[in-house]
């Protein structure tokens, strides 16, 4: 019995000597890389980040140039020479579709960016301060709230003009009306963040608001704002694409994979190849965004442990 | 009750003029003369450049012609395009389309989220549950722009040659309430999944509620126990996700629209983004985004009807 408790022991000490104090992040980051759905979503973003980056190393065809279509051999079917087949100018489908992943990425990348550093600034300062500071927020982002988003962006553009429509121009109005949603959960997550313990000893201690913010709510209240905004990219990239679509986005010469859809899409039933592809890409790259958000969710969210 | 309905409509004011606002100041802070525009290269007359622009309060301060705008909106009146059209008459019958479309993905979405979320929740962590909650991440993650197409292809015109079943029409309203079927699927769509989602956690967190236990343990039949206790319970926050969604599919269904060419208000929105019919634009999203706000105000007011554990001052 002894020799069997004396054993047991240092088994049962170990482990908790060996652990360091895991935080949020480093326990997120433990679940992220057991998770299959992660190192999918993963391995797609990877793969679609290099195609835009250097969309070359996919396609020897380089879509930008007109000369490469062939108006003789427009809308064929999916053969050796044409992977995706050809669409209505002749171009290759293929090389077309690694060529628009560039903007989707882009849109995807930016909007998200510009909405969360605007709402999650604007939510921090809205959930720290309250009072008058956080009526004016909220109030202005309600307004901004209350139009639905692809309406409100289709609006912008349309006013915006064709001429002035591009990458940086569908970015902003996709944002100017996607920050509210930042902004409240940013505010809701810093303000019960607030009033805990060590926020409050930090005050006693005399931190200073800057501080009290930067070094003891923010890295506390910033992982649901992590979740939306990775969930958000692929949101952004199918609203591109719609945007692209009705004609108010992304203009030829340009490559957008909500145009290729535009341009094949009267004749759809002839040459599907020319629809289907693109549209193929844009449902996998939205995908890919939609499962690693939901995979951060998973590792994120403390209620699901 | 009374007096959250109260205050609860008397917040929603201040977010109708300020939306409302914004869109306008947006419209008409636009450089270019749209008298101009009417004329092409022409030159206008003066005489009737100030008519008209006394006519549409052109020279007015923004806030003034904002309050002209306002005024006829309260009154049914949405204004005039330039050509002289009234708004509503281009309404006319297009709101019933897309209303009819909405509701249809709005029932399917219903039966199809609800059916699912409940099948996943009671198949907890089994394979079914799995599959389930694969598909909803498959369904959120094609977009309207391809399922439409996708659809029509395989559902609208597959079918039809190889079954000789013409069951789903693709274009147009001609076929009645089937034309709508089609395009219903594919504005649910991704509605679909979230109500799927929210149906499985909302069902499963009443499943481990104690009322839950205590009519088990009291012998109450299974079913029973599933509708009398916890899928009543769970239904709430799923009829005010359901409500709020009616808004939001409305302003959803531009890309259905225009892929099924269906003659309602958001292919109106897209023909007159492409004529730059600005009253037109501005009209059909000011309704929309009405529709939207009335549609969430009311489910913050039947939230306080349904669940009467939630009692507001």
């Amino acid at each position: 019995m002894s020799d069997t408790l004396t054993e047991q022991k240092p088994k049962s000490v170990k482990p908790p000597k060996q652990k360091k104090p895991a935080s949020l992040w480093s326990d997120a980051w433990y679940d992220l890389r057991r998770s299959k759905v992660f190192i999918i979503a993963a391995v797609m973003i990877a793969v679609l980040v290099v195609m835009s980056i250097i969309p070359g190393l996919f396609s020897s065809v380089n879509a930008f140039d007109p000369s490469t279509c062939d108006l003789t051999k427009a809308r064929q079917g999916v053969s050796g020479l044409h992977w995706f087949g050809t669409d209505n100018q002749g171009c290759d489908t293929y090389s077309r579709v690694i060529y628009g992943a560039r903007i989707s990425i882009m849109v995807g990348v930016f909007s998200t960016l510009v909405t969360t550093l605007i709402g999650g600034l604007l939510g921090l300062l809205a959930g720290f301060y309250g009072r008058w500071t956080d009526t004016i927020l909220s109030r202005v982002a309600e307004i901004f709230f209350a139009i639905p988003s692809t309406l409100g962006a289709l609006l912008i553009l349309a006013l915006v003009g064709r001429d002035n429509a591009g990458i940086w121009t569908v970015v902003l109005a996709l944002s100017v009306l996607a920050w509210p949603m930042v902004l409240r959960i940013m505010r809701a997550a810093v303000m019960s963040a607030k009033s805990q313990d060590y926020v409050l000893a930090a005050r006693a201690l005399g931190a200073g608001p800057g501080r009290l913010m930067s070094r003891h709510i923010l890295p506390n209240a910033v992982a649901p704002v992590i979740v939306v905004a990775t969930m958000n990219m692929g949101v952004f990239i199918a609203a591109e694409a719609a945007l692209s679509f009705l004609g108010v986005g992304i203009q030829s010469p340009d490559i957008s994979w909500g145009l290729m859809i535009a341009d094949a899409r009267n004749r759809f039933l002839q040459a599907p190849e020319a629809l289907l592809f693109p549209a193929l890409f844009l449902s996998l790259t939205v995908l890919a965004f939609v499962m690693l958000g939901d995979a951060v969710r998973d590792a994120l969210d403390p209620k699901l442990r | 009750m009374g007096r959250y309905v109260v205050r609860r409509l008397l917040q929603a004011i201040p977010v109708l003029l300020g939306t409302t606002f914004l869109i306008f100041t947006l419209v008409y802070w636009l450089p270019g003369d749209p008298i101009q525009a009417l004329a092409g290269d022409r030159a206008v007359d003066p005489v009737f450049r100030a008519t008209m622009r006394e006519m549409f309060h052109l020279d007015d301060p923004l806030v003034v012609q904002y309050g002209y705008y306002i005024q006829g909106i309260f009154s049914g009146d949405f204004g005039t395009t330039f050509r002289g059209l009234p708004v509503s008459t281009i309404f006319e019958g297009k709101f019933q389309i897309t209303l009819n479309l909405a509701m249809t993905a709005l029932v399917i979405e219903a039966i199809v989220g609800i059916g699912l979320g409940l099948v996943a929740a009671l198949r907890r962590g089994k394979a079914t549950d799995t599959a389930i909650l694969a598909f909803t991440l498959l369904l959120v993650s094609i977009p309207t722009l391809v399922s439409g197409f996708v659809l029509q292809l395989v559902l609208g015109l597959q079918l039809k040659t190889s079954t000789g079943i013409d069951f789903f029409p693709v274009a147009g309203t001609s076929a009645g309430w089937r034309s709508y079927l089609l395009p219903g699927i594919v504005l649910a769509g991704t509605s679909i999944a979230y109500l799927t989602r929210l149906t499985r956690t909302s069902l499963m967190e009443t499943l481990r509620a104690d009322y839950v236990r205590t009519a088990i343990a009291k012998g109450m039949p299974r079913r029973r126990v599933l509708g009398r206790h916890a899928l009543r319970n769970s239904l709430i926050p799923l009829v005010t996700y359901l409500g709020a969604d009616l808004g939001a599919l409305m302003s959803g269904a531009v890309i259905t629209e225009t892929i099924f060419n269906l003659n309602g208000i958001g292919r109106q929105l897209v023909d007159s983004v492409y004529l730059s019919e600005n009253s037109v634009v501005v009209g059909i999203v000011t309704v929309l985004v009405l529709i939207f706000i009335a549609a969430n105000l009311i489910v913050d007011l039947l939230y306080a009807v349904l669940d009467p554990r939630i009692r507001y001052e």
